[in-house]
C-alpha cells in the first residue's frame, strides 16, 4: 500500500499519466507520414519517368508518357498492351564507348579509394603515434585541405600534369581524386587511431612486431569503422565528378563526362538520351540500394566527428 | 592526446611520405600556384613576366571583366541564398518528422530521400531538363493540373531570364536535400531523451520542444550544414553547365562563379583561353572561400560549441 502510494508520486509515474494518448498524436503522425510520402514521391517520381520511358520509342514516349512499357488494358476485355522498344539502347552503345566509361570510371574510383586509404592510413598511424618535431603543423597542413575545393587550382594542375606527362590519362585523375580524399581521410583516421589503446601496440612490440606488422595487423583492423567512413565519404564524389574529366582528360572519358558529352550530342534524340541516363543512373542506384545503411551511417558518423 | 613513441627517422618518412608527397604535389602546390600565376602576365610567345596585381585590376577594372564578374559573383550569392532559404529548412523539417518518436517506417523513407543525392549532376541535370522541357510537358502539365499555368513562363522555365536561375537551383536543392538532411537527424538523434521528456512534463508542444530545446541543441550542425552549403555553392559549376551550358544561358542569367572561371580559362566564342586571368578568378574565389571558412571556424565554431 505504501509502496503504491510511493510509486504514484513518483515524477515518472506523473509523467506517464500527463500524456494520455490523444487526437493531437494521431493526426500529428498522420500528417508527418503524410509530408514523408509526398516527398519520396517528389525524390523518386522523375527517375521512375526517366527509366520507363528509356524503354518506349519515341512516339510513344511523347504521347502516354506515364505508361509503363507493358501495361495492360479491360476495355475490349483484357489485353496487354506493349510498347516496348530497346532501340535507345541500341543506339547508345552503338554510338558510345559505354563498356570503356564504366571501365575507367571503376578504375579511376576503386584504385583513388585504395590509395587513400592506404597512403592515408600510413600517415595517420605517424601522426597519431609519434612524436617528432613538426607533428602538429603536419596535422594542420594536411587538414587544411578539407575545406578547400582542389578545382580551384586547375590552372596549375593541367600545368603540372602536363609536365609530368599525364595529362589527358586515367593517372592525372587517380592522383588528384587521391590527394582531395586524404585530408578528410587522415582527419578521420588519425582520431580513431588516437583511441586504440597504447598497451595493444607495447604488448606488439615487446613481442618483437615491426611497426609496420603492428600498422597493418593491429591497427588497421581494429579501426574498421574508419576507413568505411573514409570509403563512403570519398566514393561518391570521385564517381559523380564531372570537372576533372572535362579540365584533365578530355579525351579519355569517365561515365559522367561520357553522358556529358553524348547528351549535348545527341540531345534531340529522346530515346538514345533516355537509354543514356538510365545505363548511368540504374548501377549507382542498385549499389545504393544494397549498401544505403552502411552508407548513411558511415556519412553520418564522419561528418559530426 | 600527445603522442608517446619516439620514432626511428626511417619510420617516420616511409609512413608520411606517400600522402604527403600525393598532397602536396596535386592539392596544396597547385593551389599556391594559381595564386602565383595570378601574378603574371602570360605573354603570347608562352613567356611569362611578373605583373604584379595587374590581374586582379583587369578582373575589378577592365569592362570585359568587371561586369560579368560582379555579375556572377552577386548571381552565386542568389543562388547560395536559395539553397539556405529551401534546401536547408526542407532538410531540417524532413529531419525533425523522420526523428520524431514512434514513426514507423523511418529507414524506408530516409533511404528514399538520399537516394537523389548519391547520383551524379550530369544524370539529374539531364532528368530534370527533359522533364522541364515544354515539347514533353511533364512539368508543365503539373503546373496546369493544379491551376497555375499563369506562372509558367512563354520562353519556357529554363530559357526565362528570371527563373532560369531560380530553377537550375532548386533542381539542385532536390538532387542534394538528403546530406542536410541526414546531418541533422545524427544531430537530433544525439539529445537527451530527458530533456525533451522535461519539456512534455513542463506542457510544452511539439513545437515549442522543437524551437526551444532541439533546435538550440543542434546549432552547431546548422553551422556544418551552413559552411559545407557555402564551400558547395561558392565553387559550384556542373548544374549550371549540364542544364545550361558553360555559356549560363539566357544571356549569361545563370552565370556563377564556377562557369564564369571555366570561360576565363578555357575561353568561349570571341573569348580566348587565358591562363593568368584563369588563375586570376580562381585565386579570387579561393580567397573568398577561404575569408568565409575562418570567419566560421574563428567566429562561429568556438561560440557554438562553447555553448
Amino acid at each position: 500500500m505504501a509502496e503504491a502510494q510511493l510509486k504514484a508520486s513518483s515524477p515518472s509515474a506523473l509523467r506517464v499519466r500527463r500524456i494520455p494518448p490523444n487526437w493531437g498524436y494521431f493526426f500529428g503522425s498522420l500528417a508527418s507520414h503524410g509530408i514523408l510520402v509526398s516527398y519520396s514521391i517528389l525524390a523518386l517520381f522523375p527517375m521512375f519517368l526517366i527509366l520507363i520511358n528509356s524503354f518506349k520509342d519515341r512516339q510513344s514516349l511523347f504521347q502516354v508518357p506515364y505508361q509503363p512499357p507493358i501495361w495492360f488494358s479491360l476495355v475490349n476485355g483484357f489485353s496487354i498492351i506493349n510498347i516496348g522498344s530497346t532501340a535507345g539502347y541500341e543506339q547508345v552503345f552503338a554510338r558510345a564507348d559505354v563498356i570503356s566509361y564504366f571501365g575507367n570510371s571503376l578504375i579511376v574510383t576503386t584504385v583513388s579509394l585504395f590509395l587513400i586509404l592506404l597512403t592515408g592510413a600510413m600517415a595517420s598511424y605517424a601522426l597519431a603515434e609519434y612524436q617528432f618535431r613538426g607533428n602538429r603543423f603536419l596535422a594542420l597542413y594536411m587538414a587544411l585541405g578539407i575545406m578547400i575545393p582542389i578545382r580551384l587550382g586547375t590552372v596549375s594542375l593541367i600545368r603540372i600534369t602536363s609536365a609530368l606527362g599525364i595529362y589527358n590519362s586515367l593517372l592525372a585523375l587517380i592522383l588528384v581524386y587521391s590527394a582531395s580524399g586524404l585530408p578528410i581521410g587522415v582527419f578521420i583516421m588519425s582520431a580513431f587511431m588516437r583511441l586504440v589503446p597504447s598497451e595493444l601496440k607495447d604488448a606488439a612490440r615487446v613481442d618483437g612486431a615491426s611497426e609496420y606488422r603492428i600498422l597493418f595487423t593491429l591497427v588497421i583492423p581494429l579501426i574498421r569503422p574508419a576507413l568505411a567512413t573514409v570509403l563512403v565519404f570519398n566514393m561518391i564524389p570521385i564517381w559523380n565528378d564531372l570537372w576533372f574529366p572535362l579540365t584533365l582528360s578530355p579525351d579519355v572519358k569517365t561515365v559522367t563526362s561520357g553522358l556529358s558529352t553524348f547528351a549535348g550530342q545527341y540531345k534531340t534524340d529522346w530515346t538514345a538520351l533516355l537509354a543514356a541516363l538510365t545505363l548511368a543512373m540504374i548501377p549507382v542506384l542498385l549499389l545504393y540500394i544494397v549498401f544505403s545503411r552502411q552508407l548513411i551511417r558511415g556519412l553520418t558518423s564522419g561528418a559530426l566527428k | 592526446m600527445i603522442s608517446t613513441t619516439r620514432p626511428r627517422w626511417h619510420h617516420l618518412l616511409i609512413f608520411l611520405a606517400p600522402a604527403v608527397l600525393i598532397y602536396s604535389a596535386f592539392m596544396a602546390l597547385p593551389l599556391l600556384d594559381s595564386l602565383r600565376l595570378s601574378f603574371l602576365h602570360q605573354n603570347p610567345d608562352g613567356s611569362a613576366v611578373f605583373a604584379g596585381l595587374a590581374n586582379y585590376n583587369r578582373l575589378f577594372n577592365d569592362p570585359f571583366y568587371k561586369g560579368p564578374f560582379l555579375r556572377a559573383f552577386l548571381q552565386n550569392i542568389e543562388f547560395f541564398a536559395i539553397f539556405m532559404l529551401v534546401q536547408n529548412p526542407v532538410a531540417l523539417l524532413l529531419a525533425a518528422l523522420l526523428t520524431s518518436r514512434n514513426l514507423k517506417g523511418r529507414a524506408i523513407y530516409r533511404t528514399i530521400l538520399f537516394a537523389p543525392t548519391t547520383l551524379s549532376i550530369v544524370i539529374i541535370g539531364w532528368i530534370w531538363t527533359l522533364m522541364l522541357n515544354p515539347l514533353w510537358g511533364i512539368v508543365n502539365n503539373i503546373i496546369k493540373g493544379i491551376g497555375l499555368a499563369s506562372i509558367m513562363p512563354k520562353e519556357g522555365w529554363l530559357g526565362s531570364p528570371n527563373l532560369a536561375l531560380v530553377v537550375v537551383a532548386l533542381v539542385g536543392v532536390w538532387q542534394y536535400v538528403g546530406l542536410p538532411m541526414i546531418l541533422f537527424m545524427a544531430s537530433l538523434l544525439g539529445i537527451d531523451d530527458e530533456l525533451i521528456d522535461e519539456g512534455r512534463v513542463d506542457g510544452a508542444t511539439a513545437w515549442g520542444i522543437f524551437w526551444r530545446i532541439k533546435f538550440p541543441l543542434i546549432l552547431p550542425t546548422v553551422g556544418i550544414v551552413t559552411i559545407l552549403t557555402f564551400v558547395g555553392n561558392f565553387s559550384a559549376f556542373e548544374n549550371v553547365f549540364v542544364m545550361q551550358g558553360s555559356t549560363a544561358g539566357p544571356d549569361y542569367r545563370t552565370d556563377i562563379l564556377g562557369t564564369f572561371f571555366y570561360r576565363t580559362m578555357f575561353g568561349n566564342f570571341g573569348q580566348l583561353p587565358d591562363t593568368s586571368m584563369g588563375a586570376t578568378v580562381g585565386s579570387m574565389m579561393f580567397l573568398i572561400i577561404l575569408t568565409v571558412v575562418c570567419i566560421y571556424l574563428f567566429g562561429f565554431q568556438r561560440r557554438l560549441i562553447r555553448d
